[in-house]
């Protein structure tokens, strides 16, 4: 078994309040706050799914996916 | 998110500031009941007054927003009529150490299983911004312009000391400890008590200067230490966190079966 891969950033922005507390604990620094104050993975590619920011979000406003064993599997059948 | 299937979706985005811990507290407290598997209808959120005390209004499970202070009272007449559910009583700091002080450390010294949270953010925030009696000496309040010469209370000493069985204590910052402790005071028989550090930037933290919500949270990254660390005899500010008291004891509803087997044996 490797380590989980991200699939995407769910946030929903009707929710976030832009407290900035996702954007500066996050170890890889993935991030940022957009024009409105509303979060959005700016580098997802750098996210080591760690989930921090999900569970510290005090608005319930994010959410980490990450690709599921059935995914992975198909992923590697395809030759991807 | 399994977290998203325990909230009443319809009340989001919530009344809470931005950086409010309290949030934090209750996504930390919604994986804890995710992870541990419980049904909806098997968990009682019973709540008092103030801004963490709506933390019951958001959640989908029995509720019960009661008055101010007397959320352990009314946790404790669900809890004697219904044992067999699990009673959750989120609680401020000042609606369960100050006007429901009483109630607080007697249903820790009657040992009844409850699993009481106080979310700790030393000031009244709903009111706008009095002190509490964990806001603590030198701290500025809206009513104490100048700064409080008032003591705080230690929560977790003062439940050691009141009788509870599980005491522990965390931060909103260390989330992964918070939803651990979450799951333990929940399964604990008797009465069990999480006191959570959370930042309230709106009112202590602007008058206090302690800057935004994510500066508080620093500072609790920076103040806090695990229970028993050396650092803490170097440094006597440092803040302890982790379980303090965790022991088996008689509990209550139990015990009170007890009396009532026995009282119809004689009859």
């Amino acid at each position: 078994m490797g380590r989980p891969e991200l699939k995407e950033h769910i946030i929903n922005k009707d929710w976030c309040k832009g407290c900035g507390i996702c954007v500066h604990f996050c170890p890889k620094n993935v991030l940022e706050l957009d024009s409105d104050a509303k979060v959005y993975a700016a580098r997802p590619e750098d996210c080591i799914y760690c989930r921090l920011c999900e569970l510290r979000c005090p608005d319930l406003a994010i959410e980490v996916k990450k690709v599921t064993f059935n995914e992975r599997k198909d992923k590697i059948r395809s030759g991807q | 998110m399994g977290v998203k299937d325990y909230i009443r979706t319809r009340f989001f985005p919530h009344i809470w500031c931005p950086g409010c811990g309290h949030g934090t507290v209750l996504n930390s407290l919604l994986t804890a009941i995710e992870k541990l598997g419980l049904s909806k209808n098997d968990i009682v959120f019973v709540s008092g007054i103030g801004c963490s005390s709506r933390i019951s209004g958001y959640v989908d499970f029995h509720t019960l927003h009661t008055i101010h202070g007397r959320a352990v009272a009314f946790a404790t007449g669900v809890k004697m009529s219904r044992p067999g559910l699990n009673i959750i009583v989120p609680m401020g700091d000042g609606d369960a150490l100050a006007i429901g002080g009483n109630h607080f450390i007697h249903a820790a010294r009657r040992n009844i299983d409850l699993t009481a949270i106080v979310m700790n953010n030393r000031i009244y925030g709903m009111t706008g911004g009095q002190f509490s009696p964990l806001s603590g000496y030198g701290i500025k309040a809206t009513t104490a312009p100048y700064y409080n010469i008032d003591h705080g209370f230690d929560i977790a000493e003062l439940s050691v000391a009141a009788g509870a069985t599980f005491v522990a204590r965390s931060t909103t910052y260390h989330v992964k400890q918070l939803t651990n402790i979450f799951c333990k005071a929940i399964l604990h028989k008797g009465f069990s008590v999480v006191e959570v550090l959370s930042q309230c930037p709106t009112y202590f933290g602007r008058k206090n200067n302690a800057g935004s919500a994510v500066d508080m949270m620093e500072f609790y990254k920076n103040n806090t230490i695990p229970k028993g660390s050396k650092a803490k005899e170097e440094n006597s500010d440092l803040i302890e966190r982790g379980i303090f008291v965790q022991k088996e004891l008689p509990e209550y509803c139990e015990e009170y079966d007890k009396i009532i087997k026995i009282a119809k044996n004689r009859g």
